[in-house]
């Protein structure tokens, strides 16, 4: 993550060495890449205070995979809770901003534009100030410390973002497609279903591994909306383990840590191409 | 199947686009809607399709009334200019797709898929995707997908301004082959009097909105009701001359050119006139002998095209079969055959 992407690297045709450039972001890049190295080193060895060198290997940090810590839920549900909870958000949000954003694109809607402006508005309200009214609100209907409440919560300030995305990829299928749908005789929906979503799959496609994305880093609202054991997620049970005052263990610490992170590495790895996608602005069909 | 439009509007918000249009196209017909872009042709077309809903007026098929009617339940076949291929499907699907969606049975779809292909020659092209097909081809795709329902009506949308010259030629006779064939009832719109007069039964020439006139392709040419009709029709172009009448004639200028025609008896000395003269009309042959210095000469190949100045500073054109003796600058001598020549007053109108 700490690397740049390189910009068209099938291309040889720079005019000039590209070695100093290289040798230059390596150089800055150093820093980084000795904290992920040293990150993981730590999860497997213990090293004596102060030193920097590790004395010996242990897989004691990693026993929290095949044994509860007392106190702490059990580390396979909190990651089957966070699979959920990432899940399902990518669903909810798929599912809404991709017709949402065909509406707003090509139905003549009433109060279409004070629609579009209000998403907007919403997407810059920081979630945050929403939280404690959330909190009553989720309590109020009896939603509190329950996955489907925090996961409702969290889809819907991340739907702004989604549909604008959507709207502005849809804006670029051509029109005579869905002309063409229609006098073919495909029924509207048909039309946007069979014809018009695959237009868009890659934007889609880049739209869910977002949100998969961010929902798994979600802190905050798996915080205050469902810290119960039952429903936790791993970023809370990470923040345990850092404000747990009795049993302070950095090995352990930084092993869930690197856990926490693989899914979404081994994401980047197979879907960055995808990802790019929703900077890039463009479909490629 | 007959269409019939009648007295069609339609409008944008406030913009008035088309106003009472009257227009028939006859059961097996093919007819050109011709005019300048923005003069409404494409909206009549969206219209008889079902995208647009007419302001008011009707529109029938054969004699039933389809103004209401959503475009998926009218049975139209429409070629977009773009041909508005399905990207993501492959050029079986594509074909296939408005009987899919009318829950025909995949056997049967296939079977109807390969007929029609084999009917616009693309049978060997049937799994290739849009992207990996050249225009001509694109195009056919196009039609065959229009025509696999069997449609009513046959739309073609500037079916042809998006290929290259050669190409065009092709398809503009695999186009009339295939509308003859099918006896499908066709409206074809175009920008491109040469795509009009080649594949239409009769031309429907607009402007803002309005058809100027309505006649078989060599009827309009060779008596063309306006002036705007004349100098839309013909390649190269018509070339008129500003004048006014006088005993019965044409005269150009002060002491200029004068031209005793037919047309003019009782018009008025001093009306002012434009003098219509197609290029082939002046030139060796005809009767009337004209002055004037060439400016611009260019061949075609077999034939060579002139620009003539005459005194007074108007220019005719003339196409001739190619010689060497004249070039840009030399002073020429050559014939008008005045009648041939179409008069029109000054508000365009033939007399």
């Amino acid at each position: 993550m700490a690397e740049k992407p390189q910009i068209s690297s099938n291309t040889t045709s720079a005019n000039f060495s590209s070695l100093p450039v290289i040798l230059l972001l390596g150089l800055f890049s150093l820093p980084l890449l000795v904290m992920y190295a040293y990150l993981f080193v730590d999860t497997i060895s213990d090293t004596e205070v102060g030193s920097l060198i590790p004395n010996e290997f242990t897989l004691r940090h990693w026993s929290f995979l095949w044994e509860t810590k007392t106190g702490k839920p059990n580390i396979w549900l909190v990651t089957l809770n966070t699979f959920i909870f990432a899940s399902c958000i990518t669903g909810v949000i798929l599912t809404v901003s991709s017709m949402a954003g065909y509406v707003l694109s090509r139905l003549n809607v009433p109060a279409r534009g004070f629609f579009l402006a209000g998403v907007m508005v919403l997407h810059a309200f920081p979630s945050v100030t929403l939280i404690i009214a959330i909190f009553i609100v989720l309590q109020w209907i009896g939603l509190y410390n329950s996955l489907i409440g925090v996961i409702l919560v969290k889809a819907a300030v991340e739907l702004p973002l989604g549909i604008w995305l959507m709207k502005g990829f849809y804006d670029t299928v051509p029109w005579e497609i869905e002309m063409a749908g229609t006098v073919d005789g495909a029924s509207r929906f048909t039309v946007w279903r069979r014809l018009v979503l695959p237009q868009i799959k890659p934007a889609v496609m880049a739209l869910g591994l977002f949100s998969f994305l961010t929902g798994w880093s979600e802190f905050i609202m798996p915080q205050v909306l469902a810290p119960g054991a039952k429903v936790q997620v791993l970023s809370v049970y990470l923040a345990s383990l850092i404000i747990d005052d009795n049993n302070f263990d950095f090995g352990t610490f930084k092993a869930v840590g690197v856990f926490y992170v693989v899914p979404v590495l081994i994401l980047y790895v197979f879907f960055q191409k995808h990802l790019m996608n929703i900077y890039g602005g463009g479909t490629k069909g | 199947m007959r269409i019939l439009l009648d007295k069609f509007s339609k409008s944008f918000g406030s913009t008035r686009i088309i106003e009472d249009m009257d227009l028939e196209v006859g059961s097996g017909e093919m007819l050109a809607l011709l005019g300048p872009s923005g003069c409404g042709k494409s909206t009549t077309l969206f219209a008889v399709c079902g995208i647009h809903r007419p302001t008011s007026g009707r529109i029938l098929f054969g004699d039933r009334d389809v103004t209401h009617l959503p475009s998926q339940e009218r049975n139209v076949g429409v070629v977009f200019q773009s041909y508005a291929l399905y990207p993501h499907m492959t050029v079986e699907e594509n074909i296939g797709f408005p009987l899919m969606v009318k829950r025909v049975a995949a056997a049967d779809i296939k079977k109807q898929v390969a007929d029609i292909a084999a009917l616009v020659h693309i049978g060997d092209l049937l799994g290739r995707r849009p992207a990996q097909l050249s225009g001509g081809q694109q195009q056919r795709v196009a039609l065959a997908r229009a025509l696999i329902r069997r449609p009513d009506v046959l739309l073609l949308d500037e079916p042809l301004a998006n290929l290259d010259a050669k190409l065009r030629l092709d398809m503009r006779s695999e186009i009339r082959r295939l509308q003859k064939e099918t006896g499908i009832t066709a409206i074809l719109v175009t920008h491109d009097q040469v795509e009009a007069m080649s594949m239409c039964d009769r031309i429907a020439i607009m402007k803002s909105g309005e058809i100027v006139q309505i006649a078989t392709p060599s009827d309009m040419y060779k008596d063309p009701r306006t002036s705007f009709v004349a100098s839309f029709l013909g390649n190269p172009p018509i070339s008129f001359l500003k004048g006014r009448a006088q005993q019965g004639a044409f005269v150009l200028g002060e002491n200029g050119l004068r031209l005793p025609l037919a047309a003019l008896s009782g018009i008025a000395d001093g009306t002012a006139l434009s003098l219509g003269v197609r290029p082939e009309h002046f030139g060796t042959a005809g009767g009337v002998p004209v002055e004037g210095r060439v400016v611009f000469a260019e061949t075609q190949g077999r034939e060579n095209l002139y620009d003539v100045v005459l005194p007074d500073g108007s220019v005719l054109r003339s196409i001739q079969p190619v010689r060497d003796d004249v070039k840009p600058g030399d002073s020429v001598r050559w014939n008008l055959d005045s009648a041939s020549t179409f008069v029109f007053a000054a508000d365009g109108q033939r007399l």
